[in-house]
């Protein structure tokens, strides 16, 4: 299991990559693993207005669909619209081609709600008993 | 959520996990859904040849000098013209027509046949047949336990299993099967299956099947087979439109909606069901079960509304993800007006209306050894 050092986590299994205001967002290595191959991610729009904790998108693979949480409340600024001819790369490379949607955020203490690697490495060895 | 240690474990558990299998509690067992992933494991069956468990499923025997009788009077398909060592997909019906399971017939003799039953109505067929059987000389035994069941389909299956195996598969028609020895273990060898690929489905004592699975996935190196999950199972049936229990098929259901009235022989004695299916032919069926397939990306789901100009027509019975089309697939019934090849449609996904349409079935040409 690949969990970076670099990012924060949510117990929904979303990482962000946070560059000032600016935020990257994805689904981890643990989350692509659990729901298999990914066949179909729903973007929002870009511009929408996203509350930390909340859905945002939904991801789907052959068997399961599964909510999107917004690790952090902001702006879309981007979406991945490679995703929507290549899904799989949320399975391939969850932290790099995979990212789903980048935030332009304002409240820094929302960060405090997040995980470190560490924190999240014990959460998933939890969830697998 | 079924309570794990209730779920009950094929003999291949072990294997399973082995091979890294991930499992899920499916109709009161632990099966592996998948193991490399649900859409490479698809394309090895239609590409080469892949290995299922399918141990949950449930076998009855039924034998004696009126087991034909009895089953004429169960089953909706005609086995009178059967021959030994031949399979017939039927269905049972209750008295109203509703279904009370798909299966298959095989028949050993005129007097000896076994049944092979979904998995999450072998206990419901049991007790139903032993009910309908009181006025038989029949003995009738549910033979789940001490069976195992592989399936082994793609087209490198008769090849692969030939390695193992000492009677000539070629001489195996579909829908036929023979007693044959695989590995030195005695076996019923089918030609069946629920993929749309040619392959077989191998019957064997639970105390041999290890050993058996071992021996084939060993043997099916050179031909790249790999273990296939329940998901691609779905998704492998789905592309050949074959109907699935308590999806397509309940006892509410009306199977001459759903396509199978090539099993329903209305001509033959009275059996279960009979003047119910036939009234329903006589009024003529106002709905029928067709393929779907969405023009636009995503994945319909069992229950997603159906919509024909933003009024609602049905709701799926099935769908998926197809991974031969990349494409979302599915089954639903709906009115006659709307069941033409090519009709346009809607699917609701979560607030999405999906643009869709009508499609023959199967989505795929089948390439079972006719």
């Amino acid at each position: 299991m690949e969990v970076p050092e670099n990012l924060l986590y949510t117990q929904e299994h979303e990482w962000i990559r946070v560059d000032g205001k600016n935020a990257t967002v994805g689904i981890t290595h643990f989350a692509q693993e659990q729901l298999g191959d990914i066949v179909f991610v729903e973007l929002p729009e870009v511009g929408t207005l996203i509350e930390q904790e909340n859905p945002f998108g939904v991801v789907e693979s052959v068997k399961t669909v599964s909510d999107l949480y917004a690790p952090i409340s902001g702006t879309v600024t981007a979406v991945n619209k490679d995703l929507e001819a290549n899904p799989e790369q949320v399975n391939d490379t969850p932290y790099g081609n995979g990212w789903i949607i980048e935030i332009e955020f304002s409240n820094d203490n929302e960060l405090e709600k997040l995980m470190s690697s560490e924190e999240y490495i014990e959460q998933c060895n939890k969830e697998q008993g | 959520m079924a309570n794990d240690s209730n779920l009950k474990t094929t003999p291949l558990y072990s294997m399973h996990k082995e091979l890294g299998g991930k499992l899920v509690p499916f109709a009161g067992w632990h099966m592996p859904i998948q193991f490399k992933g649900v859409i490479q494991e698809h394309q090895c069956v239609r590409q080469s040849v892949g290995i299922f468990d399918v141990s949950h499923m449930g076998e009855i025997e039924i034998a004696g000098p009126e087991a034909k009788q009895l089953i004429q009077y169960l089953v909706t398909n005609d086995i009178e013209t059967m021959q030994n060592n031949q399979a017939l997909y039927t269905l049972m019906c209750l008295e109203t027509g509703g279904v009370v399971d798909d299966l298959l017939v095989h028949r050993f003799s005129d007097d000896h046949y076994f049944f092979c039953v979904n998995a999450s109505n072998s206990d419901k067929d049991f007790q139903w047949i032993l009910k309908n059987a009181k006025n038989f000389n029949v003995s009738v035994k549910n033979t789940s336990q001490q069976t195992a069941q592989l399936a082994v389909q793609g087209k490198h299956s008769e090849a692969l299993i030939q390695k193992l195996c000492d009677t000539p598969l070629g001489e195996i028609g579909y829908y036929h099967f023979r007693k044959a020895k695989i590995y030195n273990f005695e076996c019923i060898i089918a030609r069946t299956g629920y993929t749309g690929e040619d392959g077989f489905e191998i019957y064997i004592d639970s105390k041999d099947a290890k050993l058996l699975y071992k021996s084939l996935i060993e043997e099916g190196k050179p031909f790249n087979l790999q273990p296939i999950g329940l998901g691609a199972r779905d998704t492998l049936r789905m592309e050949m439109g074959y109907a699935l229990y308590g999806n397509e098929l309940n006892e509410n259901c009306n199977p001459l909606e759903a396509g199978l009235g090539w099993v329903i022989k209305l001509q033959k004695n009275d059996f279960l069901g009979k003047t119910a299916l036939k009234k329903q032919k006589d009024a003529g069926l106002s709905r029928r079960l067709v393929g779907i397939r969405l023009l636009d990306r995503g994945v319909p789901r069992p229950h997603y509304r159906v919509l024909n100009e933003g009024l609602l027509i049905g709701e799926m019975t099935s769908g998926t993800f197809s991974p031969s089309l990349n494409a979302g697939i599915g089954l639903c019934y709906l009115s006659k007006e709307y069941t033409k090849p090519g009709t346009k449609l809607d699917v609701e996904i979560r607030k999405l209306k999906v643009p869709a349409e009508v499609v023959k079935l199967p989505f795929l040409p089948s390439r079972v050894k006719k």
